[in-house]
């Protein structure tokens, strides 16, 4: 019988690699950052496992993995919006495509 | 003790995971990691962590899915949209991330006896500042630089998103956050809404000294009252030239700053707080960064100028 604590960390693996492969595998740049979070919120949840596990001198949990996990998520929605902001200007600016223009591929072709 | 609703509930969220990755419109996928982060802070509840729940469901949730969700309506589709690359592609990467979840699990299955803990440290820094909640005494007082340089990391991604404002609008208003129809049931909750709002962002920001609740929750609350003001056009987005809103996005960091340069007075050395004025002092300071944090997750999500200054 597992506990309740391992059963929450089995998931966070799952998250991870679930977020790892939309990261790795999809063309383009919203989706990447989506996976990307739904990578961090895993990675979060393993700092969850940890705190559950640490309980001691009377709390329910350890405090300060909980604590560095709501600094984690603030940073991480801060980063996120850069990431959102860094897009719509690259969509204005005519780039909106992380694939290669042709021009480049020339480039690339000629060197 | 019953495992059966946290299997289920592990289920919905790796079901959603799943959908969040594989589903083929972006929006969808943007409303499947907002189900995921409604889900993780139930499983947070679970570990016994309301605190971090609460984050989890205001910011993970809530402020990314919102910004998300922005990002979809305003960036234009290209082709590579749904095209995923080919099948022995996604085979090969489908096998590398199971053994990064082989990994993991392997660390969670076997965990170190007796297991790594804090909680004696952060229970002791209770007792000298004397707050009852134990995770705003790690926040503030225990591991308070954390926090601190957290701050100006937001402070810094807000100065980020506004430098890539077009030379023309510089100090103009972002761009409206306003539904594209509008809808009266939307404009009806932005008016009922934001008194009980308000009041519930302030008592858990005043709460959070001895129960779960903080800055960061309250903070959030906060800004997602002036969010839906702002989606409803009962106000349009304030210029970023405004010399108020610069002064309340720094107002947090720098009354931390001071309260930890006055440490080396008043206490022990930077951002120690004296065992009589700790709590004052902390209350002061969590008021300070929650304002900051209201404006800053709310600017955040507005994005940079897209309109020349009036």
């Amino acid at each position: 019988m597992i506990s309740t604590a391992t059963l929450y960390g089995l998931c966070a693996a799952g998250l991870v690699a679930i977020g790892l492969y939309g990261l790795v595998l999809h063309p383009t740049p919203l989706r990447k950052v989506t996976a990307f979070n739904l990578l961090g919120s895993g990675t979060f949840l393993l700092f969850g496992i940890a705190a559950r596990r640490g309980e001691a001198a009377g709390f329910l949990a350890d405090p300060v993995p909980q604590a560095m996990v709501i600094t984690g998520i603030v940073v991480a929605f801060a980063s996120t919006a850069l990431a959102v902001a860094l897009l719509l200007r690259l969509q204005e600016t005519g780039a909106s495509s992380m694939e290669p223009t042709s021009a480049e591929q020339q480039d690339n072709g000629a060197s | 003790m019953n495992l059966l609703p946290d299997l289920a509930l592990v289920l919905l969220i790796l079901t959603a995971a799943v959908w969040t990755v594989a589903v083929r419109d972006r929006r969808d996928a943007v409303i499947g990691f907002i189900v995921v982060g409604l889900l993780l802070s139930l499983a947070w509840m679970r570990l016994n962590a309301v605190d971090v729940a609460l984050t989890e469901a205001a910011i993970g949730g809530g402020a990314t899915g919102l910004l998300l969700l922005r990002a979809c309506a305003r960036l234009v589709p290209t082709q590579a949209e749904s095209v995923l690359p080919q099948l022995s592609m996604r085979l090969l990467t489908g096998l590398l991330c199971s053994v990064i979840a082989a990994g993991l699990a392997a660390i969670v299955l076997m965990p170190v006896e007796p297991p790594a803990t804090l909680a004696p440290e952060a229970a002791a820094s209770m007792g000298e500042v004397g707050l009852g909640n134990p995770i705003t005494v790690v926040l503030l007082a225990y591991r308070a630089l954390d926090t601190l340089l957290e701050k100006v990391v937001l402070v810094l991604a807000l100065i980020g998103v506004w430098t890539l404002t077009p030379d023309e609008f510089w100090g103009g208003a972002p761009a409206s956050l306003r539904a594209q129809q509008s809808s009266g049931a939307l404009t009806l909750l932005a008016q009922v809404l934001p008194p009980i709002g308000v009041v519930i962002g302030v008592y858990l920001i005043w709460n959070g000294a001895d129960h779960p609740g903080g800055t960061f929750q309250g903070g959030t609350v906060l800004a997602a009252m002036w969010l839906l003001v702002m989606m409803a056009d009962l106000r349009e987005p304030p210029e970023i030239r405004l010399r108020t809103l610069r002064l309340l996005v720094v107002l947090g960091p720098v009354v931390f700053l001071l309260a930890g340069f006055a440490g080396f007075w008043i206490a022990n050395g930077f951002l120690s707080y004296p065992p009589a004025f700790a709590k004052p002092i902390i209350v002061i300071v969590e008021a300070a960064l929650a304002l900051s944090i209201a404006v800053i997750l709310g600017m955040l999500v507005a994005g940079p100028a897209a309109r020349a200054p009036r």
